[in-house]
């Protein structure tokens, strides 16, 4: 599954854009990929990241995956439900399952991510 | 063809017409020529059994320890294994079997692997122990190494720290580029106050203090993590003799968040120095950032109570270099051999046992007083402590042995600031009449 | 399932330890209450208890493990006999008193030597990852004494995960290196990949597919035009022994598994031994202490850094020199040609029913895919219900470079009954897949308790006994 509105990284992850502040997580493909996860490694609230820095890792039973910073900014906030649930993730990847929102330090970094219809065309060619 | 090898010659042949080559070389043949060994190893062969023995008991009879009396400690501890440890573990199913990433069939090893977890967990009064390290001195270095998973900065190690396990550590963490700091002792044994102060700031990740001390003084742990604990600095302790969690207070109930040590007190034998046991456990807080194979408790499908290794994302075989660690085998049997040794002494027999040890060595302190000897720390032991031989303590030490007595660790070439310095320790294993004789030898000698 | 504190009563007494008199000289505020959790179990019932749990438990002794790059082979038994002569030992008794034990040291590392080509040994390493750090630290520690600051190893992508985890630990940056169509490196990309920023190579030979890597003379030429090395993990040296010798290869440094090819009991995860061999211009900067020799007599001197307390495992390095002067040059050699027979054979038998990864002729051990059964159920599900059959499955789900892997090495010390055994149960296992698939979904069926709820052991993990209030 993919949402219109949202874009994407070659990563897997999504980038929900509202002004200044981006929310961000990892695709449906993603976690599917996954399977069940079992921990989330949540980064500190204030932290600052580059973009294709390692945002956090995500933990299932089988096997371990990193999560890129698709944009550079100052988190702003983190997803701590993901603590005690991180089955979020499987369940509503791009709705309760969002991981961090960061607030846009280089808004031009935007028109770098692709679109909903570029992420299409790349999770089908990797099948 | 050897005696582990089932096949008989029909065998051999029926197979290899299975396979369709007519010798056992052509399997070979996918070495190239040039790297083939066409020789034979220069290595005899023993077949006989009686023969393999003999042999092994001419290398032991080239030992020459066994008639002396010994009162060595400083990281290995002479206790009694109960004969039963040995009756159990040395069952097939203890011994033999693969790591248990197929649990089904594993369930004895991971109850029991549970048990040995719960074991020191109580003992370091910390939430969650792991399945074991190699050792008491890797066990340090991947503690350091997690206190800089959970905060970045120098690392603070007492310089009465054991000091193999300095060595260690420092073999570990070079390698990382870290800044270790030292925090020197004071004239009591413990470490100096005036140093943890002024060397321990807000840049350190933790500290890493022996309790007991490689002096087999006991530190007071609670003074020490007040003084550290605004800098959220890690109080990380390491423990060689673990008999003496038994009577002290446990490192997590004093402020510790790491605990590590050595484990070979229960239940495994001298063995000059290996297999031993690292054990190592933090608050439930780390448990993601820990090292090691941990055994978590679940249910099957059908409802049973289940063991399982869990928590796996963080090992080598999944994280690979992002790993919490690269351990894959650890010391499992020996693990369930602590684990049946504690489950023999139990709740009284181990508070018995480690009041033996303490009162033993507190009686042969007070001989040695009165002898003229004295302590050259004033602060509390449990069953080791240095005396002052008023000379260099090498010399002394290899005087004694020719009396029959191995008594004693010389600080000198560890602490040449403390070569007058002899190390002795006290066990269970060390009759009263032996530590009488010892002292008797050590005032004549002086 | 009872745990050993679901036994306890106060008042139960499992071992004698008597009352001392005299005084203690701690303060009260440094001595602790009694441990609430150790319990009070008599002997007897502490004996039933882990003899109950012992049963549940699958092991060599008992049957099959075709556990690839494990060598789970057969524990001889008078190794165990042959190590009770030592166990009472101090570590730190003055040499002097112990030439026995030194004396054992340096034959097993003699034997090391012949073995592999190699021209010295530390046997300090307490298990192959333990090695894999040590070995890679050497090539550190001889490189930064020549001024040179390399910061990549280079891994092939069917490595073993300690692998790139034991360089990481070194200080090094692993640098994957995909293997070609015939399932070895890829020469070309590894050409690419090397450069004067490369300390190693580490290789496993033959590798984790059982492929013979044929480019490694080659391969170790490169590396050294380059002023780097060529690290070689022993995991599957059970194929090499007296048929090649390592140093033939190319290799610099190497670690031996003595719980994989010198038939030392695994114990459920441990001890093992990973003792490190090296040429000669690695030899000073072994990991210490190191034995020298004088006048007939062994002592202990430094090495270069310490990567353990004491000297090493030295139960398991007696248990490993037994092996090898019992069985001798000769019966080694037979080792690995049965090993390899083995293996073959099952190669043979099974690639009739289910694919084998790649064409490339293999050694000790073999890779099936899961391509002939991946429709209808997964590796898991076959390896869960191999565990009906009374067999341990091989090794799963690994390399990662084969779909759904089942990694088969049958060791020498398996009769042709065990072999066809695992084969009919393999056949008959392919045939439910078709027929019957939910019966390998469920599976297993017979064993002491059946599939566990991992995630949830994940997600909410309880890892020690809690006393129920």
């Amino acid at each position: 599954m993919i949402l219109d509105e949202l874009y994407y990284t070659k990563s897997h992850e999504w980038v929900k854009v509202e002004g200044e502040k981006a929310t961000i997580g990892i695709t449906d493909f993603a976690q599917s990929e996954l399977q069940d996860i079992v921990y989330v490694e949540l980064p500190e609230v204030g932290k600052h990241i580059n973009k294709g820095e390692i945002l956090c890792s995500i933990d299932s039973v089988k096997s371990s995956a990193e999560v890129y910073a698709p944009v550079s900014g100052e988190i702003v906030e983190v997803n701590e439900k993901l603590s005690s649930e991180p089955e979020l993730i499987n369940k509503d990847p791009y709705g309760e399952g969002w991981i961090v929102v960061i607030k846009l330090s280089n808004t031009d970094e935007i028109s770098e991510l692709l679109s909903a219809k570029e992420y299409q065309e790349m999770i089908e060619g990797e099948k | 063809m050897s005696r582990y090898i089932p096949l008989t010659q029909r065998d051999k042949e029926e197979m290899l017409r299975e396979i369709g080559v007519s010798s056992i070389d052509d399997l070979f043949s996918s070495i190239p020529e040039n790297l083939r060994f066409d020789g034979e190893l220069q290595i005899e062969a023993i077949p006989e059994e009686a023969e393999l023995i003999e042999y092994f008991k001419k290398l032991d009879s080239l030992n020459r320890y066994r008639d002396k009396k010994i009162f060595l400690g400083a990281g290995a501890y002479n206790h009694y294994v109960p004969y039963a440890v040995d009756y159990l573990s040395m069952r097939s199913e203890f011994l033999t079997p693969y790591t248990p990433y197929q649990p089904e069939v594993s369930q004895g090893t991971l109850a029991a692997t549970f048990e040995y977890q719960t074991y020191i967990s109580a003992l370091t009064g910390l939430e969650v122990a792991n399945a074991s390290m190699y050792e008491g001195a890797t066990a340090t270095a991947e503690a350091a190494l997690m206190a800089l998973r959970i905060k970045k900065g120098k690392i603070a190690i007492a310089k009465s720290l054991h000091p193999q396990y300095r060595e260690v550590i420092d073999t570990y963490l070079q390698k990382q580029g870290i800044e270790i700091v030292d925090i020197g002792y004071a004239a009591d044994g413990r470490v100096n106050p005036v140093e943890v102060e002024s060397k321990i700031d807000d840049d350190t990740s933790a500290f890493i203090v022996g309790y007991p001390n490689f002096f087999g003084v006991v530190e007071d742990l609670k003074t020490i993590y007040e003084k550290i604990k605004e800098k959220r600095v890690l109080l990380i302790t390491s423990t060689w003799e673990i008999l003496s969690l038994a009577l002290l207070i446990p490192p997590g109930e004093a402020g510790a968040e790491i605990a590590v040590g050595e484990a070979q007190s229960f239940g495994l034998p001298l063995a000059y120095g290996g297999p031993y046991l690292g054990f190592f456990a933090t608050t439930r807080k780390h448990v993601w950032k820990m090292p090691g194979r941990l055994v978590g408790m679940t249910k099957d499908v059908d409802g049973k109570t289940g063991f399982v290794l869990t928590l796996s994302a963080r090992e080598q075989h999944i994280r690979r270099q992002r790993a919490t660690s690269n351990i894959c085998s650890n010391e499992a049997w020996c693990a369930i051999r602590v684990a049946i040794y504690l489950s023999l002494l139990g709740r009284k027999g181990l508070r018995k046992l480690a009041i033996l040890n303490h009162k033993r060595a507190v009686k042969a302190a007070s001989l040695l007083e009165k002898a003229g000897f004295k302590l050259k720390f004033s602060s509390p032991f449990f069953n080791e402590f240095v005396v002052d031989v008023g000379r260099d303590s090498r010399k002394f030490r290899d005087s004694l042995i020719e009396k029959g007595f191995v008594a004693g660790y010389p600080l000198a070439d560890d602490y040449p600031e403390l070569k007058t310095g002899l190390l002795l320790t006290f066990t269970e294993m060390n009759s009263m009449e032996d530590i009488e004789r010892l002292v008797k030898e050590m005032e004549e000698l002086r | 399932m009872r745990l050993i504190f679901e036994l306890s009563k106060e008042g139960k007494e499992g071992f004698f330890v008597k009352n001392e008199d005299g005084e203690i000289r701690l303060p009260e505020e440094l001595i602790r209450q009694e441990i609430d959790e150790l319990p009070e179990v008599s002997e007897r019932e502490v004996v039933s208890h882990y003899l109950r749990l012992s049963v549940m438990n699958y092991s060599v002794d008992w049957g099959f493990y075709p556990l690839g790059s494990c060598t789970m082979k057969y524990n001889p038994k008078v190794n165990e006999l042959v190590a009770s002569l030592f166990t009472d030992a101090h570590p730190l008794l003055p040499e002097e008193l112990v030439q026995g034990y030194l004396r054992i040291f340096k034959e097993l590392e003699e034997v090391l030597c012949e073995i592999t080509g190699l021209d010295a040994f530390t046997l300090s390493p307490s298990a192959g990852a333990h090695g894999e750090f040590a070995g890679i630290t050497i090539i550190k520690n001889y490189l930064e004494a020549k001024g040179e600051n390399r910061e990549v190893v280079l891994i092939p992508d069917s490595a073993h995960g300690t692998n790139p985890a034991s360089s990481a630990l070194a200080g090094y940056k692993a640098v994957e290196i995909p293997s070609d169509e015939h399932g070895r490196i890829d020469l070309e990309k590894f050409k690419e990949a090397l450069s004067d920023r490369v300390a190693a190579l580490m290789i496993t030979n033959p590798n984790t597919l059982g492929i013979f890597e044929s480019n490694i003379r080659k391969i170790a030429d490169l590396l050294h035009e380059k002023g780097a090395f060529l690290y070689m993990d022993g995991a599957n040296m059970n194929a090499f022994l007296g048929k090649v010798k390592v140093s033939d290869l190319g290799v610099d440094v190497m670690h031996l598994n003595l719980h994989k090819t010198f038939s030392t009991p695994h114990g459920g995860g441990g001890p093992g031994s990973g003792p490190v061999g090296v040429v000669k211009t690695l030899e000073p900067h072994l990991p210490g202490p190191r034995l020298v020799e004088e006048k007939g007599k062994l002592r202990w001197v430094q090495g270069e850094g310490r990567i353990r307390s004491f000297y090493g495992n030295f139960l398991v390095l007696v248990k490993a020199l037994a092996y090898i002067r019992e069985l001798g040059g000769r019966g080694l050699k037979e080792v690995a040609e049965l090993a390899v027979l083995n293996a073959n054979y099952l190669r043979a038998k099974l690639s009739k029913k289910y694919r084998i990864s790649y064409e490339t002729p293999t050694l000790h051990e073999f890779v099936l895919t899961d391509d002939t059964f991946r429709d209808k159920v997964s590796t898991l599900d076959v390896a869960k219900r191999l565990l009906d059959y009374g067999l341990h499955p091989p090794t799963i789900y690994f390399p990662l470079i084969v779909h759904g892997a089942l990694m088969i090495e049958p060791t020498e010390t398996e009769s042709k009954e065990t072999l066809d055994e695992f084969v009919n149960a393999m056949l008959k296992i392919a045939e439910e897949a078709e027929t019957n698939p939910e019966l390998l979904h469920e599976a297993p069926h017979v064993t002491p308790v059946r599939r566990l709820d991992e995630v949830g052991a994940a997600r909410n993990p309880i890892l020690r006994y809690i006393k129920p209030e």
